[in-house]
């Protein structure tokens, strides 16, 4: 037990110091790295804050069913029971005439006239059922139920769809869908190209060494004490990559809500995204960490596989 | 301690068996020499007892363990058990003198104060004391030998094999290495020695094995140097 702590130790730093000895292949392999963790923890922030926005919007829309005087409470229910049952129905919400009332007595509250026109006793607004629909891309099935007969005849007018937000909410969707699929593409790209570049850094490093590798494999080092450093080396490309990549990030949202005293860039809710990224710091600190370390040490124990091979000859 | 039965190594049809069908029974705390001329296969028979190469036919066991039965993950075990002393010292060139030496007692992790404590001692006996931090391309031929030789007694090994270890001396030095030889084989170790140095030969007075174009032509106890 007491050798294999001193061994791990001596692994660690022997790691350590070829790092430090290979400085200037370092720089190049931690470059890469860099680019691609950038682009990996970017696209989390810039989908997450896409989310938001869509959510903040979407939540703001409903279906709304207006009811005629004459429905009872028996056949309001009914209907409530069947909505709540169709497929992409989030939720259903149902406001009686005096609610609807009320509803609109604080919305014109500050219109006297308007209140004033009407009056509890002859209040012309109808019952009125929202529904919330879960995508509302997908609300064809909740349309043509409304549409159907037996339940039209319910209604005093036809249902509102919000209309005019739907294409641009569309748009949205659309747009973030493109960017989220461009994001995971680019994410697979770099990490597939930066672990192509750090194999290559410790192949060429194991090939330089490659003598040293084999004196050592004379002597009876084991291929995990040969190896350990190589996979210490490339690990700590990893973990300095994902410090600096989280350093860059952070530099980017400060910039941009500070000095260009924007709130959106584009599409980009700037602030949320700030918000989002300050409060999954330390998260996102660790899921970088382990990301870069992991590319790091599995493309270095990859490379090192081949010169470690016992030479099998008869 | 080694047997070899019937062993025939050939690196390429073409040349032919570089040793071939040879039988070699070395005791335990045994000194044994292995002469030859230049390319009679003296190194080859040590890089078969290392697993360095493996024997195109025939049986190896060395400390008891059969070769047939060695598994590729059990070779760096074998190869801390026995100390080599190569024909061109396999320095780590980027480590100093201590560290060289250091290092195998590194792989059998051993912890930092025991390497502080052993190999200064181990470099005095090879006379490299105040070279410890020099690197290997600063030393001559014969210091180079000597940190070769410090490395693979610094272990105590059970057996050392010693490819050539006083070529590059001068005789003085070369009777030190000799010596060293001849004092950690008094402590137990079984030494397997291969040497050109007829005068080393015929002072030691031990078991000399004679190879010819791979085969064994003679193997006598208290020889003198004949091919
Ligand atoms: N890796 C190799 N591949 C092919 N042939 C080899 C290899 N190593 C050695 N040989 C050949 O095997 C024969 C024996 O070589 P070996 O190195 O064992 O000789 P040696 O007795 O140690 O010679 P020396 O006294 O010069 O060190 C030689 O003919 C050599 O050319
Ligand atoms: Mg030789």
């Amino acid at each position: 037990m007491k050798h294999k702590i001193i061994t791990f130790f001596r692994i660690l730093h022997n790691g350590t110091v070829n790092f430090l000895r290979n400085i200037s292949i370092a720089v190049a392999a931690i470059a890469v790295m860099v680019v691609t963790l950038t682009i990996v923890l970017l696209s989390i922030v810039v989908n997450a804050t896409f989310g938001n926005t869509i959510n903040q919007i979407t939540s703001k829309i409903d279906i709304s069913v207006y009811l005629k005087n004459n429905v009872s409470t028996s056949q309001t229910k009914t209907l409530i029971n069947q909505l709540q049952h169709l497929n992409n129905v989030q939720s259903v919400q149902y406001l009686n005439k005096e609610q609807v009332l009320r509803q609109y007595e604080t919305q014109n509250a500050s219109n006297h006239q308007l209140a004033l026109a009407i009056s509890e006793s002859s209040n012309p607004l109808p019952a009125t059922i929202h529904i919330k629909p879960l995508d509302l891309n997908k609300i064809s099935n909740i349309k043509s139920f409304l549409d159907t007969p037996s339940v039209a005849t319910l209604q005093s007018n036809p249902p509102s769809y919000s209309g005019s937000l739907q294409t641009a909410i569309n748009n949205i969707a659309h747009a973030t869908d493109v960017l989220r699929k461009l994001g995971i593409i680019s994410i697979i790209v770099f990490a597939f190209i930066s672990a192509l570049i750090i194999f290559n850094t410790m192949q060429m490093a194991i090939f330089n060494r490659r003598d040293e590798i084999q004196i050592m494999r004379l002597l009876g080092a084991s291929t995990n004490y040969i190896r350990g450093p190589f996979i210490v080396e490339s690990s700590i490309y990893g973990a300095l990559s994902a410090i600096l990549s989280v350093i860059i990030i952070n530099s980017i949202f400060v910039t941009a809500s500070s000095t260009l005293q924007a709130t959106t860039l584009g599409l980009l809710d700037i602030n949320y995204a700030t918000s989002y990224f300050d409060s999954h710091f330390w998260l996102f600190m660790v899921l970088q960490v382990i990301i870069g370390v992991a590319i790091g040490s599995i493309s270095a124990g990859i490379a090192t596989r081949r010169y470690l091979k016992f030479k099998v000859q008869n | 301690m080694i047997l070899l039965d019937r062993v025939t190594k050939t690196y390429s049809k073409a040349l032919g068996p570089a040793l071939n069908r040879i039988s070699i029974h070395v005791e335990p705390k045994e000194f044994v020499i292995v002469v030859g001329q230049s390319g009679a296969g003296k190194t080859t028979l040590l890089r078969l007892l290392t697993r360095e190469e493996r024997p195109t036919s025939g049986k190896i066991i060395v400390g008891g363990i059969d070769y047939d039965k060695l598994r590729d993950k059990e070779i760096p075990m074998l190869r801390r058990k026995i100390g080599v002393v190569f024909q061109d010292f396999k320095l780590l060139p980027n480590r100093n003198v201590f560290e060289n030496v250091a290092f195998a007692l590194e792989l059998v992790g051993a912890s930092s104060r025991e390497i502080k404590n052993t190999v200064p001692r181990v470099l005095e006996i090879v006379n490299l004391k105040g070279k410890e931090k020099n690197m290997p391309l600063e030393l001559s031929g014969g210091e180079r030998q000597r940190v070769a030789i410090a490395r693979a007694i610094v272990r105590q090994p059970k057996i050392l094999i010693a490819d050539e270890p006083t070529g590059n001396l001068d005789p003085k030095h070369a009777w030190d290495v000799i010596k060293v030889l001849e004092k950690i084989n008094r402590y137990g170790t079984t030494v397997l020695l291969t040497t050109h140095n007829v005068e080393i030969v015929n002072k030691l007075k031990r078991r000399v094995i004679t190879l010819k174009a791979g085969r064994v032509i003679s193997d006598r106890a208290n020889a003198n140097y004949h091919l």
